[in-house]
């Protein structure tokens, strides 16, 4: 691909140094020595592709936007086709590419669920009116601090206001914490002599004393389940990444962008050497020594911290070559994603990191053969590989005895919506819907339960009847719901579902990568007969019509469709339907 | 939008050739014992079965993107129904593919494209409309469409994007499948990704080379070539009427062969057939295109 043909704009002098910044370590994929030699070719354009993202990052914060010149010249820098490029481009929310004709910030404001029948449109207005950039969000997982809102800084750092304020764990001092235990600690999250002084790194030792194939086997003893919503034996996955060759990675996914979930921002934020640490395990036990983290882009304060982990912990030789004075090279990468809940699955994230759109890949084959880079990768959640710290201390054996036998651990679950105290709550497996409830103060408003949103927009939702139903993966799976990322969302008697599903439905239509057929025009026909329902009653049988196509088009998207996005679409508007949350308005004569 | 019965030939002998010394595949398509070559799909092993299969963005002259879903069969033990183009047939497999989930995702899937794509001059696809009983109307007035303008950029081709599936085949064509000039790609996401250049630049402004393989694999007609549009527009395209010769392209020594498509003594669009070993079905602006002087143009 010698000859890419790049268009006539031309990078302005902020837009070369935004790109520069980002090339400088590895330099630009086609190098010039005088006129008669360069120095180029494919294996060196194919090993930069993946600082597209990063690049196209630095464009939008230094210019506002990805301009023809700035994208000409990122793409004359890496080697990459305009057009490809372009393509990568539009597929984030957090990127423009056409001239935003101001050089404000903007707020991004949540519109999601939390944040709806906490009165989003009301902030929306009010921060148009006192004249600020407004851009409707996704959930920006903060539904604990309702109506969340996120600042793209342009020029300045991205920030979210809300994080200015102390952070108060709401079982902070309570005993029996696992993973929040660090937190509730107060071990400062900036420090890893602080970490180290609670107990941080232990583990790393005793790994090395185990021995990764030990290790391996202590997580699939300790029966870990996945805790990013698909519940994937982890060992199993290790075990599968160990017993390949080559060069192999470890990726954390911390693209938590399911609505309702903020369980993975609380842990980035205040336990950032545990990730770091329990990554480094994961790296040691599968022996990939290629470790990358990628963070949703709305998350700066967790990126900042998780930075600033992997940065101390390089520089007191946990990261790197022959890490904590042993033989074994691992290091860790952050990669920002930039506005896709697509990307939270794991095959599109991968394309992602590789500086391709974030569309998912059919599988198999799986990311345990074929992951990043078409590399055998251990990909695992945040909250999944702290639980990690623990087995190896302990051992599986100990881990396997918490719980409930099909549920090994604790979990962590995102109370929000109208609930006495939202927050973030761990709680042992095999604790009820009803004690979890509880432990967050009941329900708030009306004090009447209508229903809860278990397992986020992925999920489904529950009536009042399954508060005794114990969280764990079989009692779920029994009873037809899934825990999800561990969203409660509660809604008393007093909301109105109609508008919540309609939004429901609004965001799988924004969120599709559309890619396949299903998912692509399947969320934009679900969204708009949510619509229709929503604008009144009708005189004929369109109600009817309208319910029957829901349900088929529901069966379609789970059977036809590629991913989990187009799989679950429906599922929460389905059972919002199921329950009978929401009633055929009278007819109007 | 070949029918999987024309396809087979090349893409069997092609799997046979890579993978002869490995041990053959055995599955059962419908209740029938197959046997195929190790590495090929399970759309082959439908086809070894007798069974057409639908199929909209594979080729044979393509990587499968497994986009339009429009091919999915049901696999015993499988949670969703799976693409028959890009699944690797597994020995053992139990494969349906007339099962009723099967006739319902396809019968969606049509209704999906046929609601909100003008699929007038998709022949094939809009007989599976009436085949898998699905009925684009029951979704009301107000649905959203492409609604896009035709794109008339230059002598050589066209683009009407109201008749794009997304099925991605022009942009495989005009990347690392075929011509590497990556002068289009997906932009935009979900309902709103559209085939694009960078900015969406003319096409005369972007990479295009005018080779035509976009438009060549195009299943819909949503790329067409000029000739082919005028006549349409002046109400004189006849496809029945039109013969096709083989010829070998007199401009440089590679030696691809065309098929030129004549209507009246004129000739109104040239491809390459699919399984020639030189082309693939892929031409060069020259083979494509540069016919004019056989009419003294």
């Amino acid at each position: 691909m010698a000859d890419l043909h790049i268009g006539p704009d031309v990078a302005t002098e902020l837009e070369r140094c935004a790109v520069d910044d980002v090339i400088s370590d590895v330099g630009a994929a086609v190098v010039h020595h005088g006129d008669r030699m360069v120095r180029g070719g494919t294996a060196r354009r194919n090993e930069r592709r993946h600082l597209l993202l990063p690049a196209l990052h630095a464009l939008q914060h230094h210019a506002g936007w990805i301009s023809p010149g700035g994208l000409n010249y990122l793409c004359d820098q890496l080697q990459i086709p305009p057009a490809e490029a372009y393509g990568v481009a539009t597929f984030y929310e957090l990127f423009r590419v056409d001239d935003p004709g101001h050089t404000d910030d903007v707020v991004h404001v949540c519109i999601d669920a939390a944040c709806q029948i906490a009165g989003s449109a009301e902030t929306v207005a009010e921060l148009r009116s006192a004249g600020r950039r407004i851009h409707e969000s996704p959930c920006l997982g903060q539904c604990e601090r309702p109506t969340a809102q996120f600042v793209q800084g342009r020029g300045r750092p991205d920030r979210v206001e809300a994080d200015e304020e102390p952070f108060e764990l709401p079982q902070a001092g309570t005993d029996g914490l696992r993973l929040l235990r660090r937190i509730s600690a107060g071990v400062d999250p900036m420090s890893l002599e602080s970490y180290v002084a609670a107990g941080g790194y232990a583990a790393l030792a005793k790994a090395f004393v185990r021995g990764a194939e030990n290790v391996v086997e202590e997580v699939v003893a300790s029966g870990l389940m996945g805790r990013g919503g698909a519940a994937f034996p982890t060992g199993i996955k290790w075990r599968a990444v160990a017993g390949e060759t080559g060069q192999k990675h470890v990726v954390v996914n911390a693209d938590e962008s399911e609505p309702g979930t903020f369980k993975d921002r609380t842990l980035m934020e205040h336990d950032p050497f545990a990730i770091v640490e329990a990554a480094t395990i994961a790296g040691f036990a599968t022996g990939a020594t290629k470790g990358w983290i990628y963070i949703r882009g709305e998350y700066p304060l967790a990126t900042k911290r998780i930075q600033n982990a992997i940065d101390q912990a390089r520089g007191a030789g946990f990261l790197g070559q022959g890490i904590a004075r042993s033989t074994i090279d691992f290091d860790l990468e952050v990669r920002r994603g930039a506005g896709a809940y697509i990307c939270g699955e794991e095959t599109a994230l991968f394309n992602s990191i590789e500086g391709f759109r974030g569309e998912p890949r059919q599988k198999p084959p799986f990311p345990t053969t074929n992951g990043l880079f078409d590399r055998p990768t251990a990909i695992n959640n945040p909250e999944t590989l702290v639980n990690v710290l623990d087995i190896v201390t302990d051992g599986g054996a100990a881990f396997a005895s918490i719980g409930t036998k099909g549920s090994s651990g604790s979990k962590l679950f995102c109370l929000s919506g109208r609930v006495g105290t939202p927050g973030l709550y761990e709680a042992d497996f095999g604790v009820t819907l009803g004690e979890v409830l509880d432990l967050a103060g009941g329900v708030s408003g009306t004090g009447e339960l209508q229903a809860i949103l278990l397992g986020g927009a992925a999920g489904s939702f529950v009536g009042p009847d399954s508060l005794r139903m114990p969280l764990t993966f079989e009692a779920a799976r029994a009873a037809g719901v899934s825990l999800g990322s561990g969203v409660i969302m509660v809604f008393d008697s007093s909301v109105d579902q109609l508008p919540i599903l309609t939004r429901l439905a609004e965001f799988f239509r924004n969120e599709s990568c559309g890619q396949c057929v299903p998912c692509r025009i399947g969320t934009v026909r679900q969204h708009e007969v949510m619509v229709r329902l929503a604008s009144g009653p009708s005189t004929d049988n369109r109600w009817e019509l309208d319910l029957q196509l829901l349900e088929e088009m529901d069966t379609a998207m789970k059977d036809a469709s590629i991913c989990g996005l187009g799989h679950t679409a429906a599922t929460a508007i389905r059972s919002a339907f199921d329950l009978g949350l929401v009633e055929k308005p009278g007819v109007t004569q | 939008m070949t029918s999987s019965s024309e396809r087979t030939a090349t893409s069997s002998e092609r799997t046979a050739t890579d993978t002869s010394l490995e041990t053959p595949v055995r599955l059962s398509i419908d209740e029938v014992d197959v046997e195929v070559a190790a590495g090929a799909s399970v759309l082959d092993a439908c086809t070894a079965a007798g069974i057409d299969t639908p199929t909209l963005c594979f080729a044979e002259n393509l990587t499968p993107v497994n986009a339009c879903r429009i091919c999915v069969v049901e696999h015993e033990g499988s949670r969703t129904l799976i693409p028959a183009c890009s699944r690797r047939a597994e020995d053992g497999m139990a494969i349906q593919t007339d099962s009723e989930r099967v006739r319902h995702s396809r019968k969606m899937i049509l209704e999906f494209l046929a609601s909100g794509v003008d699929l007038s001059q998709a022949d094939p696809l809009a007989s599976l409309v009436s085949e898998y009983g699905a009925d684009p109307a029951r979704y009301g007035d107000a649905v959203a469409t492409m609604d896009e303008d035709v794109r008339i950029e230059d002598d050589l081709y066209v683009r009407d994007y109201d008749k794009c599936v997304l099925c991605y085949k022009c942009v495989e064509a005009c990347g690392d499948d075929a011509q590497h000039t990556f002068a289009i790609a997906v932009a935009g996401r979900g309902f709103d990704a559209r085939i694009s250049t960078e900015f969406d630049v003319e096409l005369p402004d972007s990479a295009c080379v005018y080779c035509g393989n976009c438009v060549a694999v195009c299943p819909t007609n949503a790329l067409q070539f000029t000739t082919e549009f005028d006549l349409r527009t002046a109400g004189e395209w006849r496809p029945d009427e039109q013969t096709t010769t083989r010829t070998v392209c007199s401009y440089c020594g590679v030696g691809c062969n065309l098929d030129l498509h004549v209507q009246d003594e004129t000739i109104v669009k040239v491809t390459s057939p699919n399984d020639h070993s030189v082309t693939s079905g892929h031409l060069c602006i020259k083979g494509r295109f540069g016919w004019g002087y056989v009419h003294g143009r």
